[in-house]
């Protein structure tokens, strides 16, 4: 037997007794980041490829969104900070070795990026849209010029924020169950699944529509692969990540996560989206409700299962 | 310069004289605390073996925390205690998760805070609040890099571990055996 218990009391709130000093807000962040890089990914991608007037929904409508989710996004890390006034120096500091860090500047330049990119299509979505001054609609013009360099810069840098979600989770060495490479391109992957899946839903054309259903297909193959990887992983690790993947075979984060992020956000829209493809009749909704549920729920238990996982001393 | 801490577990008796001593000099707020006393039972009965430790952040040579700070609020001071600069953290947290014992914790005032190694004390030839308050005389402070100090004598002399060393932290605070 081998018992450890602190005797002197040692309570400090969200540490004792078991961690939880990250929320719904960092979850939530990570899902809407996840998102938007998909998304700019998806739009920048198939602008290089001169497909813009085959995929409208995908090159010219979905960045429209990105400005407001990553502001979403950055006020829900905002509503983590607990000494919020001091958030500013972030931006005073260069960290290469935090995550956080490099996190932070990639979304200080990814936002005026995405809305530099919206710029650069509002035209062709609203014909009349006028913009007024003649300084800023040579600017726009400038843009458009770019608009090849603007997207190769958007890719490296969508696919930084993509991964970053899951890196700077995996940066953790004290937290086991975080403590696995294959963190960043999972959340990627899940974070192109939910906006190839939004795409697909909101396309007017059969071409995109069925476009995307492929590519969402793909990418739920490659999510599968990677959570059985994951696990694999940490099976063969230590006694700490052994200990950490036993509360998803058999522990508290069992039901939840096999149930409804691999049953219900993975394997079921997986189904229904072969299905979609042999011109089954499958509600539109029903696939990219469940993919953006399990992809929320994928992260809020990675994040709450990472907190909970410890090195036993 | 290397400070760093040794507990004596063979004499430590556990009272959390060191925790209240810790308390009172930093003025920690109320339902925190910077350093704890962890028991550890192992055995079956009637073989039973009992380890007392007096435990606080152990001043890692190798950080996690300062690695993971965006913003250098966490940092390396003197004798490579790990400090944390109030005016520069933003109360982010990543500190806290990327630390395996646990030792720090989020003032009311929002910044994270966590043992100094009572550092101001330290910079005037004192020892830290709670190694000068053990009854038992069980905690030894010291410079690593001289040979000569209690502690470099006890560590040469004693038998000793530190704790999790294969979290890759390289502790400053060992306990003897």
């Amino acid at each position: 037997m081998i018992e450890e218990i602190i005797t002197s009391g040692r309570m400090n709130p969200e540490i004792d007794p078991v961690l939880h000093v990250w929320g719904w807000e960092i979850p939530f962040y990570l899902f809407l980041g996840g998102i938007s890089a998909g998304i700019l990914i998806f739009s920048a991608y198939f602008t290089l490829r001169n497909r813009q007037d085959e995929l409208p929904v995908a090159v010219k409508w979905m960045p429209l969104a990105v400005p407001g989710l990553i502001g979403i996004g950055l006020i829900a890390l905002l509503l983590d900070l607990s000494h919020v006034l001091y958030f500013w120096q972030l931006f005073t500091n260069i960290r290469w070795e935090s995550p956080m860090s490099w996190g932070a500047w990639t979304l200080g330049i990814i936002m005026p990026l995405s809305i530099a990119w919206i710029a650069i299509w509002i035209e062709d979505i609203y014909p009349k849209w006028d913009w007024k001054f003649d300084e800023v609609k040579a600017v726009v013009n400038w843009l458009k010029d770019q608009r090849r360099i603007i997207a190769q810069i958007l890719i490296l840098l969508s696919v930084i924020l993509g991964m970053y979600t899951g890196i700077l989770l995996s940066a953790f060495n004290a937290r086991p169950f975080w403590n696995t490479s294959i963190l960043g391109p999972l959340f990627l992957t899940s974070g192109l699944s939910a906006s190839a899946a939004l795409v697909s839903f909101f396309s007017r054309t059969e071409v995109e529509k069925r476009l995307f259903t492929r590519i969402d297909i793909i990418l739920i193959g490659i999510e599968l692969f990677m959570i059985v990887h994951l696990f694999m992983g940490h099976l063969a690790g230590t006694q700490v990540h052994i200990a950490a993947a036993q509360m998803f075979l058999g522990g508290a984060y069992t039901v939840p996560f096999w149930i409804f992020v691999v049953g219900m956000g993975l394997i079921l829209p997986f189904i229904l989206e072969l299905l979609e493809l042999k011109h089954k009749f499958v509600p539109a909704i029903v696939p990219v409700v469940l993919i953006v549920a399990g992809n929320l729920m994928l992260r809020f238990i990675v994040v709450n299962a990472g907190q909970a996982s410890r090195w036993l001393y | 310069m290397r400070y760093a801490m040794a507990v004596d577990t063979l004499k430590c008796v556990g009272c959390s004289d060191c925790v209240v001593a810790c308390q009172t000099e930093n003025d920690v707020p109320v339902g925190h605390c910077r350093d704890w006393i962890v028991e550890k039972m192992t055995g079956t009965y009637p073989e039973l073996q009992l380890e007392i430790r007096s435990e606080r952040c152990n001043q890692c040579a190798n950080a996690p925390c300062v690695r993971t700070c965006p913003t250098e609020a966490s940092h390396y001071s003197t004798g490579g205690i790990v400090l944390v600069e109030e005016d520069e953290c933003i109360g982010c947290k990543a500190c806290i998760t990327s630390c395996p014992y646990d030792a720090r914790f989020i003032h009311p005032e929002g910044y994270i805070d966590k043992c100094t190694f009572c550092i101001h004390r330290v910079e005037k030839g004192q020892n830290p609040a709670c190694v000068s308050v053990c009854p038992t005389h069980a905690m030894i402070f010291g410079d690593l890099d001289d040979p000569n100090s209690d502690i470099s004598k006890a560590m040469a002399t004693r038998k000793w571990k530190s704790l999790i060393p294969e979290a890759g932290t390289d502790p400053k605070v060992f306990y003897l055996l």
